[in-house]
């Protein structure tokens, strides 16, 4: 056990899983970098340095470069997982996945299902989301909730290091096709992590905080802001359940109804845009199944229905806040109180 | 000032840093033993009551209920009753001028190692004192050395303590072969002649206990002492519900209940405890290797392992702790046996005493030898 960033915590469970198994081969933009040009040969490890030093490890055949050109090498780790690979491709930023939506969702979610079963797609696309980088609207963006629609695929958002490298690790050894959606601000972000192996199952949400008052679900990155939020407001008397349901496809609808119910307050904490979100779809799921043990609406705190704004006042004030969520979490625990007064 | 005792924070387990003082369980004034219940600590792996380590007269609380102090901090001051009130506010001064809180990742403090022995890699802690008759501390099924956060810094204080993880636990190899209690025990014995250990004190707890108790009855002069914590092997049942639940639970919420019927007091059990325990289950190997180590040793709520009849090839002193309200192996497995068994009983204490009642089981295993 040792500290490890988030960052080095991805390339841990990629450079184990290859050592554990040769089927899995990784491709994307300059994940190895400077092929067919003059310097080093192991230059960039992609964008953000993540797979920098798995090309001297595991050779140009494992290790594939590849074109600018998402829709060629997504449709090409489709292929090469229903034939007996188990790739793992790098889609720089998920604001490009636009260009590769028919070999997902048309692709590679229905293999299995248009095959009668007999094909498996183990395949994972591991890509950047999430905005606070002034990087502006096409590349900020939070689309975790376009994939989680489509039946086929499985949606992965690690919260922290831990969890990122066990959910990686149980992507790659998953038979169905996982989108794998890293926070650009977590790779910095360092705790400790086991150095052996390990897997943490899809579908089964992590309570990080246990209280009596409100239930925050929020994912991703947004489960740190709704821990420290949680912390504030238990030194004055409010205390939170926190759940990060881990992955958005399979969702834990059993530990966020079990936990909904116990406090009878909810707030649901998403960086994505608000219409046809994980809020909204949690707050359906909360009203259609667990209405009778609500003591006050849901609240959802979320980005507004605008793109990610360049302006660096503007994003700052755009991205759901630990502020926000303790205003949210306030508001419904003083609803009860209102509505008594009146 | 010599009568002048210091109760400090005590540091429990490696990754303790400081500790909230919960509840002081005894007021000013009063007249407190050794060993005594005097306050409860929580800290963010777990919540104890503090056993404390000097008796005397309670003069003054320096922290208060609800404060979190680093590890050493000044709690309380105890002395004998004719000690004038200047000299112990004297006292209380200086010890809060001088005291420096221990750096958190500090270069002297004993840390985990993995040995390479014939039965392959082990994990230990090593404490304490290069002198007298070395103790090993052999955790039970599914726990790990860390379980001994209470026990070894105390035994540490005047012998060598090594605490080990058993095959398919902690950091130590995740192959057990077939899981049984005699393998177990070839990897402790495996371990003793990497690190040249001729003959220790063994301090084995549950399914530990049972190893302990195979490696003195077939090698009784590698054994100088044997204290059995509610071992394995001396009754015919288990509870299947903990043995089942700690394999196949995989969420927090649900393997919560399993982990508190190891308490006599479920209040014991955090939030990090238990997280503990999903982390060490997710690790590649471990759920296989607790299946086969389960299925060696236990069949359905029966144990299938028996090792009460060995005790006549022990020949070493033996003593056997067991807290009566022991929900895993049931306190009633102590009786009956021969008269050259010493037989603790701890009330208020349920599978896990050295962890509930830790000052009463230190104390017994330094009687020993």
């Amino acid at each position: 056990m040792s500290k490890k960033s988030y960052r080095q915590a991805i390339a841990e469970a990629l450079t184990q899983e290859m050592r554990r198994d040769p089927r899995v081969v990784i491709m994307g933009e300059d994940i190895a970098g400077g092929l067919g040009a003059p310097g080093e040969d192991d230059a960039w490890g992609g964008p953000l340095g993540v797979t920098k030093g798995l090309m001297a490890e595991f050779g140009r055949e494992r290790v594939l470069d590849t074109p600018i050109s998402e829709s060629a090498f997504v449709g090409a780790a489709a292929g090469a997982a229903a034939t007996g690979l188990r790739p793992v491709a790098e889609l720089m930023f998920v604001d490009f996945m636009g260009v590769c939506f028919d070999q997902i969702f048309n692709q590679a979610a229905k293999f299995r299902y248009m095959f009668g079963g007999k094909a498996v797609t183990p395949m994972v696309v591991r890509t950047m989301y999430g905005a606070g980088f002034r990087a502006a609207s096409q590349h900020s963006q939070c689309l975790y909730p376009l994939f989680t629609h489509i039946p086929g695929l499985k949606v992965a958002l690690p919260s922290n290091a831990y969890e990122a490298k066990g959910l990686l690790t149980q992507a790659i050894r998953d038979d169905d096709p996982v989108i794998f959606f890293e926070h650009k601000a977590m790779y910095d972000m360092e705790m400790e992590v086991p150095d052996e192996p390990y897997a943490i199952a899809f579908g089964e949400a992590n309570v990080t905080r246990e209280g009596d008052d409100v239930t925050i679900i929020a994912f991703g990155r947004m489960v740190n802001l709704a821990n420290e939020a949680a912390d504030n407001l238990a030194k004055n008397g409010v205390t939170c359940t926190v759940v990060d349901p881990r992955t958005t496809s399979p969702l834990d609808r059993e530990t966020i109804l079990e936990t909904a119910e116990e406090t009878g307050r909810v707030v649901v904490v998403d960086e994505a845009h608000p219409r046809c979100s994980m809020a909204s779809d949690i707050a359906g799921l909360v009203a259609e199944e667990a209405f009778g043990a609500l003591k006050a609406p849901i609240k959802l705190v979320t980005a507004p229905h605008a793109p990610v704004p360049f302006s660096p006042a503007l994003e700052d004030i755009y991205i759901p806040s630990v502020a926000k969520i303790e205003a949210a979490v306030t508001e419904i625990v003083e609803y009860g109180e209102k509505a008594a007064a009146e | 000032m010599s009568s002048i005792k210091p109760i400090t924070m005590p540091k429990w387990g490696l990754a303790m840093d400081e500790g909230m003082l919960a509840r002081w369980a005894v007021e000013v004034g009063a007249e407190i033993a050794p060993g005594q219940e005097i306050m409860d600590i929580e800290t963010t792996k777990i919540a104890n009551v503090f056993e404390s380590p000097v008796g005397g007269v309670l003069r003054k609380q320096v922290v208060s209920e609800g404060e979190t102090v680093p590890v050493g901090a000044l709690l309380g001051v105890v002395s004998e009753p004719d000690v004038p009130d200047g000299e112990v506010e004297a006292f209380v001064t200086e010890f809060l001028e001088n005291f420096v809180p221990e750096e958190t990742d500090d270069a002297g403090a004993p840390a985990p190692e993995v040995v390479e022995t014939a039965s392959g890699a082990i994990r230990r802690l090593k404490a304490g004192p290069d002198d007298g008759a070395p103790v090993i501390l052999i955790h039970g099924f599914g726990a790990d050395l860390n379980g001994w956060m209470f026990n070894q810094a105390e035994l540490a204080a005047e012998r060598q303590v090594h605490a080990i993880d058993l095959p398919g636990h902690g950091g130590s190899t995740k192959s057990v072969g077939d899981g049984a209690v005699a393998t177990l025990a070839t990897a402790v014995t495996a371990y003793m002649d990497a690190v040249e250990i001729t003959s220790a004190h063994l301090v084995g707890h549950s399914l530990g206990g049972a190893v302990a108790t195979s490696i003195a009855a077939s090698s009784p002069e590698r054994v100088s002492a044997l204290t059995l914590i509610a071992p394995a092997g001396f009754g015919s049942d288990v509870s299947q519900d903990f043995i089942e639940g700690f394999i196949g639970q995989s969420r927090a919420r649900k393997l919560r209940p399993i982990i508190e019927m190891l308490v006599a007091d479920p209040s014991l059990v955090t939030a990090d405890m238990v997280e503990e325990v999903l982390k060490f289950k997710r690790l590649d190997g471990v759920v296989a290797a607790l299946r086969t180590i389960a299925d060696a040793n236990f069949d359905g709520g029966a144990q299938r392992v028996q090792i009460r009849d060995r005790l006549g090839d022990v020949s070493a002193p033996v003593q056997v702790i067991w807290g009566e309200d022991d929900r895993i192996l049931a306190a009633g497995h102590a009786d009956g046996l021969p008269d050259s068994v010493k037989v603790i009983r701890l009330a208020g204490a349920g599978h896990i005493p050295h962890m509930e009642k830790a000052a009463e089981v230190n104390a017994a295993i330094s009687a020993l030898g």
